[in-house]
């Protein structure tokens, strides 16, 4: 099934990987990889992709926020990109980082940016070729954006109270477990806990990898993910809705199935997520399978 | 040479790669000289037993214990992207393979941590320690299984 014919809101977000390797010379297109592991890319990625990490070069070094506007500039000037670039990103972890790397994108208005469907999982399940050579571009011009946009993609924590008060559509991420309150960390993410584990009130839970077959990594269609967000979980497309995980990067997958392949409008990622919910003085917390 | 003297080697050869990017590259190397379990050791599908809980890698391991009480390590990786579990596969099996099973035993999940240093994330981490007490866990059932 090609992605034209998946049924999404959006197709044009999503690349396939037929699409990348027809575009590896193509000058207006960069490919951008972000993993999860550093291990990855130095051992082999698609030719001609460079590497964005997360951490160090999406974060702010000390505060916990992203980098600034000039500083994004400067990051993907680097890499020869301007604001006409089609930027493909693509991972490992079934596009985890790639996801949250697009998000960031969004943040700074670099629209024309794409995610490969599957990630790494299935460039290189096709048996496609992969390179050590890291490529270098002459470096471009990118004009600083005049601001990082968050009010359209990224919920903060006074907003968040706010909405769930108002019994606004919320979708949590994490793993059920996570979820009931019964860890209070991902099993594999023991430092990255919090003081109270559960969800915020009102947060319905659908774990970010049900988005994905998992034989290839690549997006479940329009249909698939219709019966899991809209039909199981009763979430309205057209409502605000907001997701949160941990630290904001898997409900940056989820941030992009549910606007770009289902419609969501209004939409935003909670970066702070349980990180900061689950510390944080005085906010209410709801523990167990329910969402209340 | 004796586990302790292997185990020197590997800190030596480490040391030697002490910056970030000199330590991947070392790692890499490592893990392009992964092998796959032989097949008279193991077939797929690799059964679910054999497989290391919590890495994403979907790494597995196999322990064949010798009369001598000497060990052979072989592991296949699935994930291609896995190769921080074929690093540590290559290293396991160079430090322990011909070495008693109680050396196995002995191995302190610390080992990940010296190896992989700044080139590893939390997750990866403890799916790698996983691998290191897979091996210790087969081992004693190999163990188990010759005094039985």
């Amino acid at each position: 099934m090609t992605i034209a014919n998946k049924g999404y809101a959006h197709p044009d977000a999503l690349v396939s990987t037929e699409w990348v390797a027809e575009h590896l010379q193509d000058p207006q297109v960069r490919l951008v990889e972000s993993n999860e592991d550093p291990l990855v890319y130095p051992s082999g990625h698609i030719p001609g992709a460079v590497q964005i990490d997360w951490t160090s070069d999406l974060n702010d070094p000390l505060r916990r926020d992203y980098i600034a506007a000039a500083d994004f500039a400067a990051l993907v000037s680097r890499f020869g990109i301007t604001p006409d670039t089609t930027v493909v990103l693509y991972g490992d972890r079934n596009n985890w980082w790639a996801c949250y790397a697009f998000w960031v994108f969004q943040l700074f208005g670099h629209t024309n940016a794409r995610i490969l469907d599957g990630g790494r999982l299935k460039w290189e399940k096709d048996g496609r070729p992969l390179t050590r050579e890291v490529p270098t571009y002459a470096a471009s011009t990118y004009p600083v954006p005049s601001a990082r946009d968050d009010a359209a993609h990224r919920a903060f924590r006074a907003q968040v109270l706010a909405h769930s008060e108002a019994g606004g559509q919320l979708v949590d991420v994490r793993s059920p477990d996570e979820y009931t309150g019964a860890k209070l960390h991902m099993p594999e993410y023991p430092q990255e806990g919090a003081m109270r584990g559960g969800h915020i009130p009102g947060a319905k839970s659908v774990p970010w990898a049900r988005a994905i077959n998992p034989e290839d990594g690549t997006f479940k269609d329009a249909e698939q993910l219709k019966a899991i967000y809209l039909g199981e979980k009763q979430l309205d497309p057209s409502k605000e809705t907001i997701a949160y995980c941990r630290i904001g990067e898997r409900s940056s997958h989820t941030w992009f199935t549910l606007k770009y392949l289902l419609g969501f409008d209004h939409i935003r990622n909670y970066d702070g997520s349980w990180t900061e919910w689950g510390n944080l003085v005085g906010v209410p917390v709801a523990k167990g399978p329910e969402e209340g | 040479m004796t586990t302790k003297e292997k185990l020197e080697e590997l800190q030596e050869t480490l040391d030697m790669f002490a910056d970030p990017s000199g330590r991947a590259d070392l790692l890499i190397g490592f893990a392009d000289k992964f092998a796959t379990v032989p097949p008279e050791v193991a077939t797929p599908p690799w059964p679910k037993s054999h497989q290391v809980p919590q890495c994403e890698s979907e790494a597995y391991v196999w322990v064949t214990l010798h009369p001598d009480r000497t060990v052979s390590l072989h592991f296949a990786v699935e994930n291609p992207s896995g190769i921080s579990a074929k690093a540590l596969a290559v290293i396991l099996d160079k430090v322990y393979s011909g070495q008693p099973a109680e050396d196995v035993l002995a191995l302190d999940t610390e080992i990940v941590e010296r190896v992989f240093r700044q080139n590893i994330s939390m997750g990866k981490g403890l799916g790698l320690k996983s691998m290191v007490l897979a091996v210790q866990a087969l081992t004693r059932d190999a163990l188990k299984r010759a005094q039985a």
